[in-house]
């Protein structure tokens, strides 16, 4: 946007200050998302707990967004690319809150599990599917910065393999829960987690079109889509 | 547009041309007004007239910096340099650095911060990795050592005089020492590719001959399997930097997967061709791609077969002599070339590997 400067520069200034905001809020939700994961792989409710306390500041900064942007649509009554462009912002922020939500929601479930009979391999698989989904919010939020398109075409390509994973996971809580019943509870959990991390990819994701919408003015094409959680069947004695 | 520098810092732009961390300049508008190639490169962004905030997002970062500019804006800067941690997830691990905010003034009262990063992963991420790294080996190991101690008790016991069961004992045994020290071997190239994952090899060299040497030490073993190999070869393709040996360690260990996890389609195809601008890659790249025919991957495998010890189909893998560590080899050199792995399949159909080589 710096190639094409308003004559007055209030409007400039004013959109680069809410994209600043998006990125504190982006750099927020990265670290929520990182915590929750590691504070469930190590059973930590401490940490979970300052998680949970965390999403404030993260609710707070869309607030802020939400006001800055509705402020600058009334004073300026921006036209064209300029209105894309706050539009864009509002969305992202509301993708980003969401994004808050569900590692809110990620480390809410972390005393439980703490309690629960362990589960082997799942913090470590739910950390390395919630670390997929942060590469992705990171170069999400590094294509919003530069205004990178290809970056966030690539990012929208990578939901796929959130997808997959998420199935892989599936079938693995799945199996725990057919071979001992007392596993339930807390498989049901990292199901739920599992589920939401998925969601967390497709928010990204849906940000990522943002960021393309913004650049260019157009909608991407047709994402790629994995195989549905919804045909996941896994019968019994199969073996895994 | 930032404004015009101030005579005195101007003075600063070759010193910070020369730092070797990445540095950055940002003016009392939070505004960066001067980066070095090392900043560019870190942030793969020009930088120079946006606001710091956008790319130093990290709530620890961010609050560093807006302590810094609340500051210099009362005019009370910060004695000291502020510190902070900035993660960058990466594609194979995280980079940790240690960004240091330093207030400077010079004689005329303009007011500047100097941010500078360092790359502190190594300390920081040594001792998880270690933690895990052990826990693998160890189990990696102890299966052949199990399996030769096994065999050794047998020979001494029950198997002393039979000479047959003997021969056949010894060549498990074997097979199992091979194992080993194949295992040890990949391990040391593994380390030493991890080594200088960042520095970036820049001798330029033709893809196309590694790619052909690397054929010619594979004949045998693609004889052994009956294959077909064929090889689309660009001509006149464009010469890469890169590291000669690293780089026939990739096209090796792609090329022998396809021969045993993707014999049974018959044949191989190798693909070599030109892309203006990939994604991911930002600029020209040449692909070299390695497909095969076999039974393919099933997609729920895909996203961690480049993780250490992982393997689709464990008991198949450990029984063609595979160590678990062929492609996180393949990535970590693939990322030391600042290039990409991907990895597509079909059960039934087979597997297609590439290869993403940035031409700058």
């Amino acid at each position: 946007m710096s190639d094409r400067m308003h004559i007055d520069q209030t409007f400039d200034d004013d959109l680069e200050r809410i994209r600043e905001l998006i990125q504190s809020m982006g750099g927020r939700v990265e670290e929520a998302i990182t915590l929750a994961a590691r504070a469930l792989e190590a059973r930590d409710a401490d940490l979970a707990q300052s998680v949970i306390q965390g999403d404030r500041a993260i609710d707070a900064l869309e607030e802020e967004v939400d006001q800055q942007a509705v402020r600058l649509l009334a004073l300026r009554q921006p036209q064209a690319g300029d209105l894309r462009a706050v539009i864009s912002v509002m969305k992202i922020a509301a993708d980003l809150e969401r994004l808050g939500d569900y590692a809110k929601n990620m480390a809410k479930r972390v005393p439980i599990l703490a309690n629960a009979p362990q589960i082997e391999g799942a913090g470590a698989s739910i950390r390395r599917q919630a670390r997929q989904v942060g590469q992705m919010l990171s170069d999400m939020l590094d294509s919003f910065a530069r205004l990178d398109v290809t970056l966030a075409e690539d990012v929208i390509a990578r939901d796929v393999e959130v997808d997959q994973m998420t199935n892989a996971l599936f079938r693995e809580f799945i199996t725990h829960m057919m071979e001992d019943p007392r596993s339930i509870s807390a498989c049901l959990h990292y199901t739920f987690i599992a589920k939401n991390v998925e969601r967390m990819g497709d928010h990204v994701t849906g940000a990522a079109e943002q960021v393309v919408f913004l650049a260019t003015g157009t909608r991407p094409q047709d994402r790629p889509k994995g195989a549905s959680t919804a045909t996941i069947d896994v019968q019994p004695g199969q073996p895994r | 547009m930032p404004d015009e520098l101030p005579k005195d810092l101007l003075f600063c732009a070759p010193l910070i041309a020369a730092m070797p961390d990445p540095a950055l300049l940002v003016g009392a508008d939070r505004r960066i007004v001067m980066v070095n190639a090392a900043a560019r490169e870190l942030f793969n962004a020009p930088l120079v007239g946006a606001s710091a905030l956008l790319y130093l997002r990290q709530p620890e970062v961010a609050e560093a910096l807006e302590q810094a500019l609340a500051g210099m804006a009362t005019g009370n800067p910060p004695p000291q340099p502020l510190e902070a941690r900035m993660i960058q997830t990466g594609a194979s691990q995280d980079v940790v650095l240690r960004v240091r905010i330093a207030p400077l003034t010079d004689g005329l009262g303009h007011r500047a911060m100097l941010i500078t990063l360092r790359d502190i992963s190594q300390i920081e991420g040594a001792s998880q990795q270690r933690r895990d790294f052990v826990a693998n080996v160890s189990h990696e190991m102890r299966s052949p050592l199990t399996v030769l101690s096994g065999f050794i008790e047998t020979l001494k016991g029950p198997a002393r005089n039979d000479p047959e069961a003997r021969t056949r004992f010894l060549d498990i045994m074997e097979a199992e020492a091979n194992r080993m020290t194949r295992l040890v071997s990949d391990l040391l190239s593994l380390s030493r590719v991890e080594a200088d994952e960042r520095v970036r090899p820049r001798d330029p060299l033709s893809a196309s001959k590694v790619l052909h040497d690397t054929l010619a030490a594979l004949r045998p073993q693609i004889a052994d399997a009956g294959l077909e190999v064929s090889l689309a070869d660009l001509p006149d393709a464009p010469l890469i930097p890169g590291d000669r040996d690293q780089l026939q360690q990739v096209f090796h260990n792609l090329i022998e997967n396809a021969i045993k996890y993707g014999g049974a389609g018959g044949r191989i195809e190798i693909t070599v061709s030109h892309e203006e601008a990939p994604p991911g890659i930002g600029g020209p790249a040449l692909r070299i791609a390695v497909r095969d025919f076999g039974e393919g991957i099933d997609a729920i495998h895909l996203p961690r077969l480049t993780e250490r010890f992982y393997r689709a189909d464990a008991h198949r893998a450990r029984a063609k002599g595979g160590t678990g560590l062929g492609l996180a080899i393949v990535k970590h050199i693939v990322n030391r070339h600042r290039g990409r792995l991907s990895i597509r399949s079909t059960p039934g159909e087979g597997s297609c590997f590439s290869v993403l080589l940035p031409l700058q």
